[in-house]
């Protein structure tokens, strides 16, 4: 008895070198490049390090770099709010309007009658392979004062806007630009009044959230297209045969049947709109008037430009902690239906499974 | 198993910080001698363009053969990331352009050595530039070069307007007219970024300054008086910052005739003669308010404080900041010399360039203290704007932010 559990057990172990054995490569490289700079990053958020030497080497100092932005006021209490007042109305209109769009192109593209299906797919997913840098030099020109935007809208009789040099918020432009009401001015959340938090995304803002929906439409249109090519022919025959027609085909055969997609796009779609940085620092490092500074943007900026290493860390784990709340809502809303109350069962059922295939096995 | 997982995760641990703090260039094929020590100097610049870089590479090379010791000149596409990077690995390149920015975070973290009084051509620098460079009575570094700036006129426009040599501003009331009668449909009289990096010279003419030893003054009554000169002249029509017009600087706006002055740096006459060279213009200097007043911006050689040859490193930055070699930069990228010895030499190969060169005898230097850069930023991101805000009021703003700065 006692002999064959020796052996069985030499023969575990031996399984589990050898598993380990596979796995260590990529167990080391993403300790290497992942965990360790995490690590260190969070010690940094709660360290004095001032940037020489090796980080370990230096102070705990408690929470006091994610005070100085979110609890102290002043500069760096008002730049955190902007950001995160910038990014908020970002994410609000990209997301959705990416989702729609890309939806919206991969039905176009998937439909039969279409001809040069190729064409078109390569056409819409351009923009997604084209490195972010160019774009952002390329939007520049697009819409600079006397560029190609305002030139086409004033044939249409349009006066167009300094776009990247606009930082009036486009709620307020609505509103006719009025001055702020006393009661707005004067209460005031990380910094900023509520009058300017209510302002929308800036003009240059605009012209920003136009181009995240341009350049990642054509990725999201193939996720979807993946996803409409897995349903079947049998599907939209038997719809019809019930006598539905096009637009409920869609609306209650099509979409449901994509919503693991959808959650996949917009998951992706809120992890990527809070990260935003490529554009800002290739534009202008958040002017005008500080509308397109972004969290990612400023935690770079304090930690290689004003050298509060601390707070820069700081900043980009308070990021995280966004881009999971906003993930975990977002989960929430899309997420609670049959679908999901069908795993729900699923997961009760499964320790039973296990019990199962253990009685089986013995 | 969960011990041989901890034990793995500490011998990365181990890898990792081991690859921070070990010195894979520990030369044994180089052995220090007695005599000289010969370990390469690197050398981090944040390069303007080809010109520069190839003008560095060859000093440090001219250097290399007079000295017998090896030099090697890194270009770094973001000079603050790449030269943090070296800080925080204990291996920074030996030599590197510092901006008056940087130079207090990397002063105050001892990332810098102050070399400043072991120079051998330590009083040839201008006062102005050492005072950039020094903190608490100590000169960290040499200044490596300088700019001013100047009023910068399109000479065909002016001649247009009817003007003449005779009608070059030298108070603010004639700025005023010129560039009124400047202005036509489609261009201003003069144009200058939303910044307190041009703003800031009309401050300084006005006898005001952001920071007087030590002390935010932003919102003293001098400045506030300056600043509503500026905004009047915004207002008028005949003033426009860069921005405004569609373009992305002074030179830009010149370049394209979208302003007929602006007030810029020696560095346009580089951007003029590779992109709008077909532009005749003229540098004069500043217009004063109660005194002559204008900006200098400069850079300095830091001297890292972990390098392992300083003392040739320092001898390296007295060749490169040598008479000779200033006016070799000169000629090839444009900058201006920042030891006075180099002074008649450049005005006799560079005579359009003397106004630039006349500034440097009242030009102010911004506040570089830990966090004022930030401040600056901020204050920079409410000037564009002036036109419907309260000057006093923008300046209050940063005044609070400046007095937070400077604790």
């Amino acid at each position: 008895m006692s002999a064959t559990n020796v052996t069985n057990r030499r023969r575990t172990f031996r399984k589990d070198a050898v598993g380990w054995a596979f796995v260590a490569p990529c167990v080391i490289i993403l300790g290497v490049f992942l965990l360790i700079p995490i690590l260190m990053a969070a010690w940094v958020s709660v360290s004095d390090w001032t940037g020489r030497g090796s980080p370990l080497a230096s102070g705990f100092v408690g929470l006091e770099n994610y005070e100085s932005f979110l609890g102290k006021g002043g500069l760096p209490t008002k730049d955190f709010g902007l950001s995160i007042r910038n990014n908020a109305y970002y994410f609000v209109f990209v997301v959705p309007l990416q989702t729609v769009l890309s939806l919206g192109l991969a039905v176009l593209v998937n439909r039969k009658m279409l001809r040069a299906k190729a064409f078109f797919k390569t056409a819409f997913y351009f923009p997604s392979v084209t490195s972010t840098v160019a774009i952002t030099t390329l939007w520049t020109f697009l819409f600079s004062a006397t560029g190609a935007i305002n030139a086409m809208l004033e044939k249409l009789s349009v006066d167009g806007p300094n776009w990247f040099n606009d930082p009036r918020g486009i709620f307020h432009l609505m509103l006719g630009n009025p001055s702020a009401p006393p009661g707005l001015k004067q209460s005031e959340f990380l910094g900023v009044s509520l009058w300017d938090w209510l302002s929308g995304p800036s003009v240059a803002m605009c012209a920003f959230i136009v181009m995240a929906v341009f350049t990642t439409s054509g990725t999201f249109m193939l996720l979807f297209l993946a996803a409409l090519q897995t349903i079947g022919e049998e599907t939209k025959e038997a719809a019809l045969v019930d006598g539905a027609n096009g637009w409920q085909r869609f609306w209650h055969v099509t979409l449901p049947m994509l919503r693991p997609t959808l959650f996949t796009v917009i998951t992706l779609g809120t992890i990527g709109t809070w990260q935003v940085f490529d554009q800002i620092y290739v534009s202008g490092h958040g002017s005008p008037a500080k509308t397109t500074l972004t969290p990612a943007f400023l935690s770079y900026q304090s930690a290689f430009v004003d050298q509060q290493w601390g707070r820069g860390a700081a900043t980009s784990f308070v990021l995280f902690a966004i881009i999971i709340v906003f993930t975990i809502l977002q989960r929430m809303v899309t997420g609670s239906s049959d679908l999901s109350k069908e795993k729900r069962q699923r997961k009760l059922l499964r320790p039973l499974r296990w019990l199962k295939e253990k009685q089986v096995a013995s | 198993m969960k011990i041989k997982l901890a034990i793995a995760g500490l011998s990365v641990l181990a890898l990792a910080l081991g690859g921070c703090s070990d010195d894979p260039s520990g030369s044994p094929s180089n052995p220090p001698s007695a005599t000289l020590n010969t370990n390469t100097i690197s050398i981090l610049i944040g390069s303007s363009g080809q010109a520069e870089t190839d003008a560095v590479k060859k000093a440090a090379a001219d250097w290399s053969t007079l000295s017998g010791i090896p030099t090697e000149v890194i270009v770094a596409s973001d000079l603050n990331q790449e030269a943090a990077q070296g800080f925080a690995s204990g291996q920074p390149a030996d030599l590197l352009y510092v901006s008056t920015d940087s130079l207090a975070g990397w002063t105050a973290n001892g990332s810098l050595e102050a070399y400043g009084s072991k120079l051998s051509n330590l009083s040839d620098f201008y006062p102005g530039l050492r005072e950039a460079f020094t903190i608490d009575g100590t000169l960290i570094a040499a200044p490596k070069d300088f700019s001013t700036l100047a009023l910068v006129i399109n000479t065909r426009l002016w001649e247009e307007a009817g003007l003449s040599d005779a009608d070059y501003p030298t108070t603010w009331e004639q700025l005023e007219s010129v560039a009124a009668k400047l202005t036509t449909d489609g261009r201003v009289g003069l144009a200058f970024g939303a910044e307190l990096q041009r703003v800031g010279v009309f401050l300084a003419q006005n006898g005001g300054s952001v920071v007087a030893n030590g002390t935010a003054t932003a919102n003293s009554s001098a400045n506030v008086a300056a600043l509503t000169y500026v905004q009047n002249l915004v207002s008028s029509g005949s003033a426009a910052f860069a921005a405004d017009i569609g373009a992305g600087w002074g030179g830009e706006a010149l370049g394209k005739e979208l302003a007929a002055m602006v007030i810029e740096g020696n560095w346009i006459t580089g951007a003029m003669s590779s992109d709008y060279s077909d532009v005749a213009y003229k540098a004069v200097e500043l217009p004063a308010g109660v005194q002559k007043g204008t900006l200098q911006f400069t850079n300095a050689w830091g001297l890292s404080a972990d390098g392992d040859n300083k003392d040739n490193a320092i001898k390296l930055v007295e060749f490169l900041t040598s008479t000779d070699q200033q006016l070799a930069f000169a000629k090839a990228f444009g900058v201006m010399p920042s030891v006075i010895s180099a002074s008649d030499g450049y005005r006799a190969q560079f005579p359009q360039m003397s106004a630039f060169l006349l500034g440097a005898d009242y030009a102010q230097n911004l506040p570089s203290a830990t966090g004022v850069a930030a401040t600056i930023v901020d204050f920079n991101s409410t000037l564009g704007q002036l036109k419907d805000s309260d000057p006093k009021a923008l300046l209050d703003a940063f005044q609070t932010n400046l007095e937070a700065a400077l604790g």
